[in-house]
């Protein structure tokens, strides 16, 4: 028998995580919005229930639901990203063989626990659910791909209580001749078109098909999926996060903006972020590209969407020298005349700080810089985001998202502790 | 005392006013060993002390009276571990009709009542129509006594 994977899943994670720390929640249709308030990222089986679809833009959402039930979150992060760090913590218990996949799913290794996977699995589950208030779902197959349709299987049939198995082959088929290609984890919409053009219509015959006529047609990656179906596994658990390869900081903005000084704040913004997540990861930056965006759903607003990249002569970590770099690099773009709806910085050329190396026009971070940023860092780990930062960034920041209806930061921060009576 | 590696480089020219000097902790073989080197330990943390459960422990913030029989008073903080299993007795966090609330859980057979430590509030019975979870058990109450 191969070894068994487990997909972790926590059920409606973010609208669990509302619920946890407040009660009134419990019972009622509850949305989260994106970033901004722009559209449902994640819904509570009640929602779902009133056919609000995930990705739903909430200004037409909040037309069409007329009930005084739903309520409706914006994103919060700090309370999800720590309410993931305590699942993953509890998982962790249950199998040294953790792969992180998401803020809200692991696999699991489960070699060993072969003749009693259903016992450990709803500890598992008990476990979680107990420690952390938030319920999770499991799927349990021979490779990913397959514990990935086993989560899916458990998640949709009330009567699997909340794990499904499919070590046999004989589930295996019934549970995939329930679902649609597009149901399979990897499968985009344009494949699964594609594949239904060629005859292959459902998952069952997907999986009969030749691997290698397949990969003519597909590619590797999609020989792989069908081998993965019958039960091969082709991918590994992950269990080290591969080094970063680029760091990304980019945000719409809460109004449009138009001046160059309100754009540079806010990228300085963005910029003192990244620069501070290159820190932690230990990282310096060769490479800075920086982009705008006008709001391309507004197709009536003249729309440009520049971006353009420089590299730095020596690789830093310095935020005063990425945010030289970078407004440099937002004058060239700027154009006045747009209204401006996003902004962004990706530093690329990642390289560990400790291997960067002098070049006759620039040195290397200086210790004494890198120790002046470290004190920031560890200032505005202690006493919040902000507490010290450059003045580039703004201290009014009209351009900040929205996010009107989002909950206090339960657990990470002291002013924000709910109450009991 | 050795070069350093910034006065090797010939293309430095920032002027430096300050000079680090590593200090290092005891690899010197001249003179005497501190005598405390043997005995050296991590200061006190009172993680270890509040924290048995890292992913299971809350904290929450004392709001009412009906718990100063026990030296739980409002503005507390009370450390709150989901880990445990409540038992007859137990000081905690409950849900009762859709607010937070600390009290003492008592059990009598099938019977389940919330108790204040506070005469001047009354038990509280459980009954079936009553919106009742156990959130967890309450293991700490800290309180800052000002300056």
């Amino acid at each position: 028998m191969s070894t068994p994977i487990a997909l972790v899943d926590c059920n409606n994670f973010y609208a669990s995580c509302e619920r946890v720390f407040d009660p009134r929640l419990r019972g009622k249709p509850i949305v989260v919005l994106s970033n901004n308030d722009g559209c449902v990222i994640a819904r509570s089986n009640e929602a779902k229930a009133l056919g609000i679809a995930m990705g739903e833009p909430w200004h037409l959402c909040k037309e069409r639901i007329k009930t005084r039930e739903l309520i409706v979150r914006s994103s919060n992060y700090t309370l999800y990203g720590d309410m993931s760090a305590r699942v993953m913590e509890v998982l962790s218990h249950f199998t040294p063989l953790l792969e992180v996949y998401s803020i809200d799913e692991a696999f699991l290794g489960l070699a060993g626990f072969e003749n009693r996977l259903e016992g450990h699995t709803q500890s598992l589950r008990a476990k979680t659910q107990q420690w952390t208030g938030i319920p999770v779902s499991v799927g349990i197959g021979p490779t990913k791909t397959l514990a990935k349709v086993a989560n899916r299987t458990a998640k949709k049939t009330p009567a699997c209580n909340g794990l499904c198995i499919l070590m046999e082959q004989e589930a295996q088929t019934k549970a995939l001749a329930a679902i649609e290609l597009e149901d399979i984890w990897g499968i985009a919409r344009r494949t699964a078109e594609k594949l239904k053009a060629l005859g292959i219509r459902d998952p069952l015959q997907l999986r009969q098909s030749d691997p290698k006529v397949i990969r003519r047609s597909f590619g590797v990656v999609l020989e792989r999926l069908v081998l993965e179906l019958r039960g091969i596994p082709c991918h590994g658990l992950e269990l080290a996060p591969p080094p970063k390869q680029s760091i990304c900081v980019s945000r719409s903005f809460g109004r449009p903006v138009t001046t160059l000084s309100e754009l540079s704040e806010a990228l300085s913004a963005y910029i003192e972020r990244a620069a501070e997540k290159l820190r932690r990861n230990g990282l310096a930056a060769g490479y800075v590209t920086v982009f705008l965006h006008t709001n391309r759903f507004r197709p009536e607003e003249p729309q440009y969407s520049p971006s353009a990249g420089l590299a730095l002569p020596v690789a830093t970590a310095d935020t005063a020298s990425l945010l030289r770099s970078g407004n440099e690099i937002l004058r060239v773009l700027y154009k006045p005349g747009f209204r401006y709806k996003k902004a962004g910085i990706i530093l690329l050329d990642l390289i560990p700080q400790a291997e960067t190396q002098g070049a006759l026009w620039g040195s290397p971070d200086t210790p004494e810089r890198q120790s002046l940023l470290s004190a920031i860092d560890t200032i505005n780990r202690r006493h919040g985001r902000r507490t010290v930062q450059f003045a580039a960034s703004g201290v009014q920041r009209g351009w900040q998202m929205r996010s009107d209806q989002k909950s206090p930061n339960y657990t990470t921060s002291w002013s924000a502790l709910i109450a009991a009576g | 005392m050795p070069p350093t590696p910034e006065t090797k480089a010939p293309l430095l020219c920032e002027a430096r006013k300050h000079q680090r000097v590593p200090v290092y902790q005891c690899p010197v073989p001249a003179g005497f060993p501190s005598p405390a080197e043997d005995y050296l330990d991590r200061p006190l943390d009172f993680n270890e002390l509040l924290i048995a459960h890292p992913a299971a422990t809350f904290a929450v913030r004392v709001s009412g009276e009906s718990m100063i029989g026990l030296g739980i008073f409002p503005g507390d903080i009370a450390v709150i571990d989901r880990a445990l299993t409540a038992q007859n007795g137990s000081v905690i966090l409950a849900v009762l009709e859709g607010a937070f609330t600390i009290k003492i859980l008592r059990r009598k057979g099938e019977r389940v009542w919330l108790e204040a430590a506070n005469p001047a509030y009354k038990p509280v019975e459980i009954n079936e129509a009553s919106q009742f979870e156990i959130w967890g058990v309450v293991r700490h109450a800290i309180r800052m006594l000002g300056a």
